[in-house]
């Protein structure tokens, strides 16, 4: 275990660092020094343009993305006692890219720019509502998980019809390149669409550490001690559809950031859940400014996408760590 | 003063009353043993007696506020459960929950609280040691002593001495009737009828989800009682160490 302050400071100057060199690194290479003094002073000029519009969109989106799956990990982790619990498992990640693959099969994604996650957004809306619907305050948390498992199923299934259906192979083709996730070419729009959906949802996630804390006992210990246990189920699920919803909507689908991150920061804040929760939104953070800079340096021309990426570097990383702590679970 | 009131407690299962028509008060100063059969409802009286459970009739935790019953009964459940490997002093400071203002950070009389419950349970040399990681006995003990630092004037313990070794079980009692001695109460569900002789002051014996017996040890553990609800015979006399009680034979 680290002292929380010492892990706070440096998860927060690793994500800091990242932050700045997520900024500074593009296919325009651009003279340090100007481009953070355009980035500050605005103005007209294209540096200034590439710099508002197009890097700190995308450094922006990186920090609220990582930061939501990394919390939306550990609360899921937190709550279902369960370290191979991941944000997709309430089934709103599947719904949500249900509703974009939608708009961009039936074209609306074109017709303007924030098309594609408002139809997101709808489908996790939808994909709530079925799984309170089903999973409702008398449910218990393995009811959610079997109606997160067979919503994901469902909006799988359908999103595997549109691309059947669809009518030309590059309509096809845009829809998996899409699903690949990735942060290229998003606005400041973007940003606006999914900022408060992630903070608001981070606002209610962060506030149920004191809840998972005591569920470390179980189910009936914790009711004991003053947890209720409905309200804490409602509260999750509405956090992690906020902000999963919000980042599928705007990113696509990132992968394995909410698994591996509680799981590389399990060990430095002594696993209470609680402190989990913060350590691996900053956590999440760096992980996936990390690898939207790996993105642009590895193959610059290639347009490499970010969920991909994520995907390979962390399996890999995440059967290391399954490796290294065997020994630590019943 | 009386910190379980229970009035024609019933818990169903389905049509089947698990749990029939109870009435129980305990007060400040008793150790209550609540014992049984597999199968007679200790659990689920507690269960039930807590809120966790549905149920018809009045329990007077029941019916008070989440975060009023955390701070006036400590539960500790019957099934271990330790979901994450924290260690030993995290995982005893959970009992404090209940009276930390959300957000707070454990303050001295928390952390005095915690250094006593670990003390009882012999735990002081456990402190840093991961709670998944120890034997079956010493998480039973790390449990026992989380309930014991929430410090909630009533302890409902079920079977919490199950699985420890002989010294940490005789210790464990001690700590309870301590407890109760020094003004709390506890209502521990045992099915070592010897140890319950020895440290109750009294026993309340459960069949078919009623209670059948409630009194001293000496007035519950009746040989008809015995042969009635758990069908064994026993050996028991009054030493000058205090009550001996030995189940000798199934009927």
């Amino acid at each position: 275990m680290i002292a929380p302050r010492a892990l706070a400071l440096s998860l927060s100057a690793m994500v800091a660092a990242l932050f700045v060199a997520s900024l500074l690194i593009g296919p325009a290479a651009l003279p340090v020094g100007e481009s953070l003094a355009a980035l500050v002073a605005g103005g007209d000029g294209p540096l200034a343009l590439i710099m508002r519009e197009i890097r700190l969109p995308r450094a922006v989106l990186a920090v609220l993305i990582g930061a939501a799956l990394g919390l939306s990990g550990a609360a899921m982790q937190g709550y279902l006692r369960n370290p191979l619990a991941e944000p997709g498992l309430i089934g709103v990640s599947a719904s949500a890219a249900l509703g974009a693959v939608i708009a961009l099969q039936t074209g609306v994604a074109s017709a303007h720019v924030l098309a594609l996650p408002v139809a997101a957004l709808l489908g996790a809306v939808v994909a709530v509502g079925l799984i309170l619907g089903l999973a409702g305050p008398r449910g218990s948390s393995l009811t959610l998980i079997l109606a997160g498992v067979a919503i994901s199923a469902l909006a799988g299934a359908f999103t595997s019809l549109v691309l059947n259906l669809s009518p030309n192979p590059f309509a096809a083709s845009e829809i998996v390149f899409w699903m690949m996730g990735s942060l290229a070419d998003r606005s400041v729009l973007h940003v606006a669409i999914a900022a408060p959906f992630i903070l608001g949802g981070g606002a209610v996630l962060l506030a149920l550490g004191r809840g998972l804390d005591a569920l470390t006992l179980g189910e009936d210990a914790a009711a004991a001690m003053g947890v209720s246990l409905s309200q804490l189920r409602l509260m999750l699920v509405l956090g992690v559809a906020a902000v999963v919803g919000a980042s599928t909507a705007v990113a696509g689908a990132v992968g394995f950031v909410g698994l591996v991150v509680p799981h590389l920061l399990r060990r430095a804040v002594g696993a209470r859940p609680s402190r989990l929760l913060w350590a691996s939104a900053l956590g999440g953070a760096a992980m996936v400014l990390a690898a939207d800079i790996a993105v642009r340096l590895v193959l610059p021309e290639r347009d490499l996408k970010l969920g991909v990426v994520m995907a390979i570097v962390g399996a890999p990383l995440f059967l290391h760590l399954i490796y290294r702590t065997r020994g630590e679970f019943p | 003063m009386s910190l379980l009131d229970l009035h024609d407690l019933t818990v169903l299962r389905g049509d089947c009353p698990v749990v029939d028509h109870v009435r129980l008060t305990v007060i400040a100063g008793e150790c209550v043993g609540l014992i049984g059969p597999n199968g007679a409802g200790k659990t689920t009286l507690m269960r039930g007696a807590l809120g966790l459970e549905r149920f018809t009739g009045r329990s007077n935790l029941a019916a008070m506020s989440a975060a009023d019953r955390a701070r006036a009964v400590a539960f500790l459940p019957q099934s271990r459960q330790i979901a994450w490997p924290v260690d030993v002093e995290t995982l005893v400071a959970l009992g404090r929950l209940p009276w930390l203002p959300r957000g707070a950070k454990l303050g001295k009389a928390d952390r005095a609280a915690v250094d006593r419950a670990l003390h009882w349970l012999d735990l002081d040399g456990f402190r840093h040691r991961i709670a998944t990681q120890l034997s079956g006995g010493e998480q039973g003990r790390a449990l026992i002593a989380r309930a014991l630092a929430q410090e909630a004037p009533l302890l409902m313990a079920d079977e919490p001495v199950a699985g420890l070794d002989p010294a940490h079980q005789i210790a464990t009692m001690r700590v309870f009737a301590d407890l109760a001695a020094a003004g709390h109460a506890v209502l521990v569900s045992l099915h070592d009828l010897g140890l319950a002789a020895r440290h109750c002051t009294r026993l309340v014996l459960m069949h078919m989800g009623r209670i059948v017996a409630d009194g001293p040890p000496r007035a519950v553990l009746t040989p008809e009682n015995l042969a009635q609800v758990f069908r064994i015979s026993a050996w028991s006399a009054d030493t000058p160490q205090g009550p001996v009680f030995q189940p000798m034979e199934v009927l």
